[in-house]
């Protein structure tokens, strides 16, 4: 079990009303931001369980859009953020799935479209008090929550691939807290996931881009 | 110097001859490796925003999102103000306080859920109360803050927080005894009575449903923290006296737990019965969700 600090007790220091249908929605939606590698020009929300239900009321749908907009769960400006998506033209829209009931109660599927031409998909869940996890990346399975300085990389399912990663991280003097793999299947898309207690260097994403198996290299600095 | 459960706690404030606060802010010290001067201004911070809570719909009540509340605090206050309040001035004080933080965070303001958004008024509503009756300063307030984190990470490591799983009983009941073990050490109480506190906070609300009317963080949940601002009080007055309680909190903690998972799932957050299926909230949820 994790160990429980003092702010998780008191705290987070959120705007309303529910930490889990709207500081979580915001926690969710900024991860996403951060792993995004290029400006977010368009985004769509897919909303499941609970959070289908009551999304309005709780502004889990504000929450959402502030979060992708860089907004932290005590920004006030979340409660405008539909205003400020509109003035930065972010094209947004919300899509409520309750055909799929499978999935947690406070489920979200987030689909970006950047500047850029990139696109990704992340679905999150929130799980109460504010605390959050991302279980799926562009359709593969995952989980990590965010918590800690974290990289996600996406390569190919090739030998070799983790101990690369590894030495990279370690030349750095990087201390790896958890590292898992993901993968749909044997030789496809995969995903590492690297958390750290400690801040990954920047330069470190270049390094790992250099290996011709690796797609792409997110990171959720904390 | 980490503890998991009420009674470990206890037996760490014996050993070092300290209070439960401090034995918390030393636990996140070994635990997390937490700076300690860091930790209390992080404190003085989410104390600062639970006071603009408490005061902010005061002089401009807010309207909340789902507009079934809203107001509420500012009636209360000046009723106290006219020298009518049978309350009397602490716990008139509290109410308004408790209401006014529910109207803020209704209406998408700034609040810390402590432990949770949907009972983030039964902390501030009281130790504010408290601070301003007794003129104590914002440190002994902010001791008391870490004496409730104590109480509450019980709560959540070893029942939960959440009223989906257990009812209101785990959000208000466990703000209510986070709440008393704050206002008695506040007040000079030892961690046994803190203790003693918390427990009949927890007895006290044993079994209180998680109905929220049409899903939405307001009623009954405004009133809910009020009532659980008021138990902590009492609770807090009868420790402080020497009213003792023969369950220990960690039973008590382990009970709300198994009463919560026998709660029907209608009355675990899910808007299913309770307040929110009544006809007056049916047809409230139907005025909301047209206007939407």
């Amino acid at each position: 079990m994790p160990s429980i600090s003092i702010f998780e007790v008191i705290g987070p220091n959120m705007v309303g009303p529910s930490s889990s249908h709207t500081a979580g929605a915001v926690a969710i939606a900024l991860l996403v931001k951060k792993m995004f590698n290029e400006p977010i020009s368009e985004v769509e929300f897919v909303l499941y369980g609970s959070f289908a239900k009551t999304y309005k009321g709780h502004g889990t749908d504000r929450a959402l859009l502030g979060g992708i907009q860089g907004f932290e769960t005590y920004d006030l400006r979340i409660k405008n953020s539909f205003q400020l998506a509109d003035e930065c033209g972010i094209k947004y829209s919300f899509r409520v799935d309750e055909k799929e009931t499978e999935v947690h109660p406070n489920t979200v599927e987030i689909h970006v479209s950047g500047e850029e031409g990139g696109t990704m998909s992340v679905r999150g869940v929130s799980l109460g008090g504010g605390k959050v996890k991302i279980v799926r990346i562009n359709g593969i399975d995952v989980d990590f929550t965010g918590e800690y300085s974290t990289l996600v990389i996406r390569h190919l399912d090739y030998p070799g691939m983790v101990a690369y990663i590894a030495t990279s991280l370690s030349e750095r003097n990087v201390n790896i807290a958890f590292m898992r793999l993901f993968r749909e299947q044997k030789g496809a898309t995969a995903y590492s996931v690297v958390e750290s207690d400690e801040e990954i260097p920047q330069e470190l994403l270049e390094k790992l881009r250099e290996h011709p198996k690796v797609e792409d290299v997110m990171l959720i600095q904390v | 110097m980490d503890f998991i459960s009420g009674s470990e706690l206890l037996k760490l404030c014996e050993e070092n001859h300290c209070r439960i606060s401090e034995v918390m802010r030393e636990r996140e010290a070994s635990e997390f490796g937490a700076d300690s001067e860091e930790t209390i201004s992080r404190m003085k911070e989410a104390y600062r925003i639970m006071k603009e809570a408490c005061h902010k719909p005061l002089d401009q009540p807010v309207a909340s999102i789902g507009g079934l509340i809203g107001g509420e605090a500012a009636k209360v206050r000046n009723r106290r103000r006219s020298g009518k309040s049978i309350c009397g001035s602490m716990l008139s004080k509290a109410i308004t306080y408790s209401l006014a933080v529910l109207e803020v965070n209704a209406s998408m303001g700034l609040i810390v859920a402590a432990p949770t958004a949907g009972s983030s008024g039964v902390l501030p509503g009281l130790l504010l109360a408290l601070e301003e009756e007794f003129s104590l300063d914002d440190e002994q307030i902010i001791d008391g803050l870490f004496t409730a984190s104590a109480v509450g990470y019980l709560i959540m490591r070893n029942a939960t927080v959440a009223g989906a799983q257990a009812g209101c009983q785990a959000e208000v009941g466990a703000a209510a005894a986070m709440a008393a073990a704050a206002a008695t050490e506040i007040m000079g109480g030892t961690p046994k009575q803190c203790m003693d506190a918390a427990t009949s906070a927890i007895v006290n609300l044993l079994g209180l449903v998680c109905d929220p009317v049409a899903g939405l963080v307001e009623y009954p949940c405004q009133n809910r923290n009020v009532l659980g601002a008021a138990n902590a009080l009492v609770c807090a007055e009868m420790a402080l006296s020497g009213v003792e309680q023969f369950i220990p909190f960690d039973q008590m903690v382990d009970t709300m737990m198994m009463v919560g998972r026998s709660i029907p799932f209608e009355l675990r957050e899910t808007s299913l019965g309770g307040c929110a299926v009544t006809d007056a909230a049916c047809r409230k949820t139907c005025e909301i969700f047209k206007t939407k």
